[in-house]
This record gives C-alpha cells, sequence and structure tokens, in this order.
C-alpha cells in the first residue's frame, strides 16, 4: 500500500501524525525525562505554565505532571498494543480451531464465548485484577480476557467460508495434517478481517487500562495516565489542571488510534476498488 | 403470542450452559485469589487461630475445591448466593439492594444515547459525505475516544464546581426528608451528570451505525424509485431510509447492555452512586469473594434477560425473524 493511499484523507494525516507524536514521546520519555517520574521534583501544586523547568507543574506531592505525561504515554501504549496482540492472538486460535473443527468442539468453545460476552468486560478484568494484584502483566492479560471474544467470532466466520475452499481440499489430497491444515493454510488467510478491528481493540484497551488505573487497579510502580487522574481528583477544587491534562493526552492518543485506523481500512478499500 | 413464546424458550434453553460456564469461570477465577473471606474478615476485625479455624469451618472454606464448587452450584439453584463478608449480610440481598439504582443509570442512559445517537445519526445520513456529515463523524469518533470516568470529572469541574448548577454526587440529598414527587425530582436531580456521562460515551456508536445504515439504504433501488417519483428528500429520509435503518440498532440496544454495566462501575465511583458498579468497587477492595461473585452472576442474567426483551422487541418489529427462527 502506498503513502499516498494511506494519507488520502485529512483525519488519516491527523492519525498517523498523533499516533507518530505518541510513539515519539514514549520512546523519547527515558531520554527526556531519566529520573524517576514518581519522584518528587519540585514545590507541590506548582500551576503550569508558571515555572519553565516544570511547564506542566506538579502534582499534590510534587512530581513532574510533564515527566508523568511522557512515562504514562509508554505504560498506555505497551499495554494497548500488548493486550490487543494477545487478545487478536487468542481470539483467532479460539476461532480458527472452532471454525475448522465443527462440531462438538465448535458447540463448546462458542458457548464460552458467549459466556464471556454475558458478563461485562470490564468486571472481568477488574476481578482477574483485584485477585492475582495489579502489574502491568496482569493487566494486559485481564483486558486480553474481555477483548478477545469479538476476533474470535470473525475468525471463526472467515474460517467457515475458508475451510471449503478448493486449497484446503487440496491439501487434505496430499496427506497435510488438519492442525497444520489450520495453522499454515486457513488461520493466516481469515486474518485479514480481524486484523481491520485492531485499531478498535487497541483504543478500547488503553481505555480499559485507563478506567482500571483509575481504580486503583493499576500497576502502582507505573506512572498511568489514569492514575493521573484519580490522584488529580484528590484537589479537583483547586487544581482541576491535574486530572484534565492527562485525560486530553487519553483522548488525543484513542482519537488517533481510531483516525489511524480508519485511514488504513479506507486505504486498503480503495486499493481493492482500484484494483 | 405464541411466536414470542417460542423464541423466548429457544433462548431460555440456551442461556443455561452459558450462565453454567459464567458461573464456574468466576468461581475458578476467584479460587486463584491468595487469601480467603476469613482473612479479609480477621485483618478488619482481628481474631486468633482457633477462631480463624472455626470461621473456615462455619463460611464452608475447608472442602475441596470440588465440593465447594457443587455446594455453590447447589445453593445457587436455591437462589443463596451466599454471604457477603464486608456486609455481614447475604450476597443477593446487598446486590438486590443497589440493582435498582445502576438500572435506572442504565436506562436513563440508554434512552438518552439511543435517541440523541439516533437523531444525530439521521441529521448526519440525510446526506452521506456533506460537511455536516464528515463534521458529525468526526464528532462522535472524538467522543468515542473520551474515557467516562474522565468525562464525569470534567462535567463536575464545570457544572458543580464552577456553575454550581448541579450536585456533586449522591443519588439524593441526604437526610431531606423528601417524598413523593419531591423526592423523585431530587432524585432526578442528581442523576443528570452521572445519565450525561454514561449516555454520552454510548451515544457515538449509535450515531455512527444509523449513519452507516443509511448510507447503505440511499445504495438501494426502492430509494431511487422513492427519489424518481419526486416525493420530498425530507420524506425520503425519514420515512424510507431512517426507518430502514433503525431496526439493527434495536439489536445494538442488546449487545450494548454488559459495556454498559462495565461502563456504570466508574462513573457510580465517580459520582457515589450507591449502585452494583460501585458494589463491586466496595467488593474489590474489601476482598469479598462471594459479593464479588454475585455481582458477576447477577450482571450475566440481567444481560442476558435485556438481550431477550430486545429479542422479544425486535421479532415485534420485524415480521422476517419469524421464519428464520421457525427454520433453525
Amino acid at each position: 500500500m502506498s503513502l499516498g493511499r494511506l494519507f488520502r484523507s485529512p483525519e488519516a494525516v491527523a492519525g498517523f501524525a498523533i499516533l507518530g507524536l505518541l510513539v515519539a514521546i514514549a520512546l523519547l520519555a527515558p531520554v527526556l525525562f531519566p529520573g524517576d517520574p514518581l519522584a518528587i521534583a519540585g514545590q507541590p501544586l506548582t500551576r503550569p505554565f508558571q515555572d519553565w523547568t516544570l511547564p506542566l507543574g506538579t502534582d499534590r506531592l510534587g512530581r513532574d505532571v510533564l515527566a508523568g505525561l511522557f512515562h504514562g504515554a509508554r505504560t498506555s501504549l505497551a499495554v494497548g498494543l500488548a493486550a490487543a496482540a494477545a487478545s487478536i492472538l487468542v481470539g483467532s486460535v479460539v476461532g480458527t480451531v472452532a471454525g475448522f473443527a465443527g462440531g462438538l468442539v465448535d458447540e463448546v468453545l462458542m458457548r464460552i464465548t458467549d459466556a464471556f460476552q454475558t458478563v461485562p468486560g470490564f468486571l472481568l478484568s477488574l476481578a482477574l485484577v483485584s485477585v492475582v494484584g495489579p502489574s502491568l502483566g496482569v493487566v494486559v492479560a485481564a483486558i486480553a480476557l474481555s477483548a478477545w471474544t469479538g476476533p474470535a467470532r470473525i475468525a471463526r466466520a472467515e474460517v467457515l467460508s475458508i475451510r471449503e475452499r478448493d486449497y484446503v481440499a487440496s491439501a487434505r489430497v496430499i496427506g497435510m495434517h488438519p492442525v497444520e491444515i489450520a495453522f499454515r493454510e486457513v488461520l493466516p488467510n481469515a486474518l485479514p478481517p480481524v486484523l481491520a478491528l485492531s485499531s478498535v481493540i487497541v483504543a478500547a484497551a488503553i481505555l480499559t487500562e485507563a478506567a482500571l488505573s483509575f481504580l486503583g487497579l493499576g500497576d502502582p510502580n507505573r506512572v498511568t495516565w489514569g492514575g493521573m487522574i484519580a490522584e488529580g481528583r484528590a484537589v479537583l477544587r483547586s487544581a482541576p489542571y491535574l486530572s484534565v491534562i492527562p485525560g486530553i493526552a487519553l483522548v488525543l492518543a484513542v482519537l488517533g488510534v481510531y483516525l489511524a485506523g480508519e485511514g488504513v481500512v479506507e486505504g486498503t478499500a480503495a486499493r481493492e476498488g482500484q484494483a | 403470542m405464541t411466536r414470542a413464546w417460542r423464541l423466548l424458550k429457544r433462548r431460555l434453553v440456551g442461556s443455561i450452559p452459558v450462565l453454567l460456564i459464567v458461573v464456574v469461570g468466576s468461581f475458578l477465577l476467584l479460587e486463584a485469589a491468595p487469601g480467603d473471606a476469613v482473612d479479609a474478615y480477621v485483618v478488619s476485625v482481628g481474631g486468633d487461630a482457633g477462631m480463624i479455624e472455626a470461621l473456615r469451618q462455619n463460611w464452608g472454606l475447608d472442602a475441596s475445591p470440588m465440593t465447594r464448587l457443587a455446594a455453590y452450584l447447589w445453593a445457587l439453584l436455591h437462589l443463596d448466593l451466599g454471604h457477603s463478608v464486608a456486609f455481614s449480610r447475604p450476597v443477593l440481598d446487598v446486590v438486590l439492594e443497589r440493582l435498582p439504582n445502576t438500572l435506572l443509570l442504565m436506562g436513563a442512559a440508554t434512552a438518552l444515547s439511543f435517541a440523541l445517537g439516533t437523531a444525530l445519526g439521521i441529521l448526519a445520513g440525510a446526506r452521506p459525505g456533506s460537511a455536516r456529515d464528515r463534521l458529525l463523524s468526526i464528532g462522535s469518533l472524538a467522543l468515542y475516544a473520551v474515557p467516562g470516568f474522565w468525562l464525569a470529572l470534567v462535567l463536575t469541574i464545570v457544572f458543580s464546581v464552577e456553575l454550581r448548577w448541579l450536585p456533586l454526587s449522591g443519588m439524593e440529598t441526604i437526610a431531606s426528608g423528601k417524598t413523593g414527587i419531591a423526592r423523585a425530582l431530587d432524585i432526578a436531580w442528581h442523576m443528570v451528570l452521572p445519565v450525561t456521562s454514561l449516555g454520552l460515551i454510548y451515544l457515538a456508536l449509535y450515531l455512527r451505525m444509523m449513519r452507516a445504515g443509511m448510507a447503505e439504504v440511499w445504495r438501494m433501488d426502492f430509494t431511487l424509485a422513492a427519489r424518481a417519483r419526486g416525493i420530498p428528500r425530507r420524506r425520503i429520509v425519514l420515512g424510507h431510509v431512517a426507518r430502514n435503518a433503525l431496526l439493527p440498532l434495536v439489536t445494538m440496544l442488546g449487545l450494548q447492555s454488559a459495556q454498559m454495566l462495565g461502563g456504570s462501575v466508574v462513573i457510580e465511583s465517580v459520582f457515589s452512586v450507591p449502585g452494583l458498579g460501585r458494589l463491586a468497587q466496595e467488593a474489590v477492595g474489601s476482598r469479598d469473594t462471594p459479593l464479588l461473585i454475585g455481582i458477576i452472576l447477577v450482571s450475566a442474567v440481567l444481560v442476558i434477560v435485556i438481550n431477550l426483551l430486545v429479542d422479544i422487541a425486535y421479532a415485534a418489529l420485524d415480521p422476517r425473524v419469524d421464519a428464520s427462527e421457525a427454520n433453525a
């Protein structure tokens, strides 16, 4: 896909710009703010744009807001990408097995999928984190636990149509093992529509991570935007900027992911339209 | 009526294995928890080793996991969801006490997001590709990107802290002594911000679905025929295009209910609404295992019931459903 097609709409350009900025911020965080972002950096509750060594001010404990923002971008992005990758991986494997095996296996796997979709995803994440204890890996697992059902359903639907194709039949004829057919022939071809969903999954994962951190269930050793917003809540009346600033970062990050995702989907559709 | 009854029966039977998986799943999850209800109880109340042993036996926590699961299932059949440690009361009582508040919040937020989202979706879909359409689409995407709890905080800053128009938190004025209509109005007044926060987040979904549905209907032959017959555009938009695009949104109402229940956890916690979501947070905080299982279970039942009602409504609205259901 050429870049020109990817950037055909101003929305897509904006999306990729935001996403690029976010990645840059995440990568540069340890370079620009090498110290611990949870350490005290100055006078508590310094307002933004007052002290140019602390451009966005400090929180209740005197921690640098801008440093928190930079390091928080790392957490948001890492959790969002890891959780999305995990749920797409689990979802496409479950969907492929269900669709390819059919029968009882399909029935059981789909009822399990139903069950996961019946329980509110956020309650499920909340329960897992509270049971196992908050750490980055657990948060990723908790988000993936509630997000894999969408990819599973789409993968299954794709596999159901793919498994009737001629190349699958010929793979059977040459004596390929069914497991090998499922994962080397069918799964890769079922992936595109699942991947088209990835921007939505990443965005939802970032929002879920923020909500968990907001409730105090994020990794306590890391700065998170959700945690910063919760921290600012205590001084909502006197220093609303502490809750507002990380929230704006969150909105921009999620919006960037959405817009870039739509740009990719539109670009792909345009290419297929021309072919 | 037989049609709805047949549908109801099919769905009810279908939901039994799903519910069973939910029960076993949440039981396994909470089995994995370090520490149990007795630990939590002793931490908050205190006690010696002998008392801990007695408590474990008393609450049946010393049996094997399989026995406990079987006992739990058996109890569930008798609508016994166990005993909440934090509240020292049966779980079902605590949950049912909080349920109406959450239902009120969810119902009002759903109505808001559905009505406003559909209306804006019609505005956007009336002329696909127009400037208004693009603006609404981007606006809805931006709204979709806003975390609910943050929107709630920003609305609080603006309307409660700065303007002082609306109450900061709570379900009603404490010890106001209000009854009847005055109390209802007081509750409604307190629910404005929570409902708006929760509703606005999900508005975007209905807007985008309505708009996409309308764009599809515009391409169909009957709209072309309607235009060829010279029917005014306004009538085509409302009577033909919007009308046909509306039906899939009804299904979304049911699918959305699980997500909204999850979303109400943070909203209820921001506004201190004593509902199911806040109860879940309290249960997490006090390691109240039976309570958390109870909430998850009641939510699952609630989601199933809502989807059932939506399916019945859908069958009533769309006669084509009958044929496919009867053949399936």
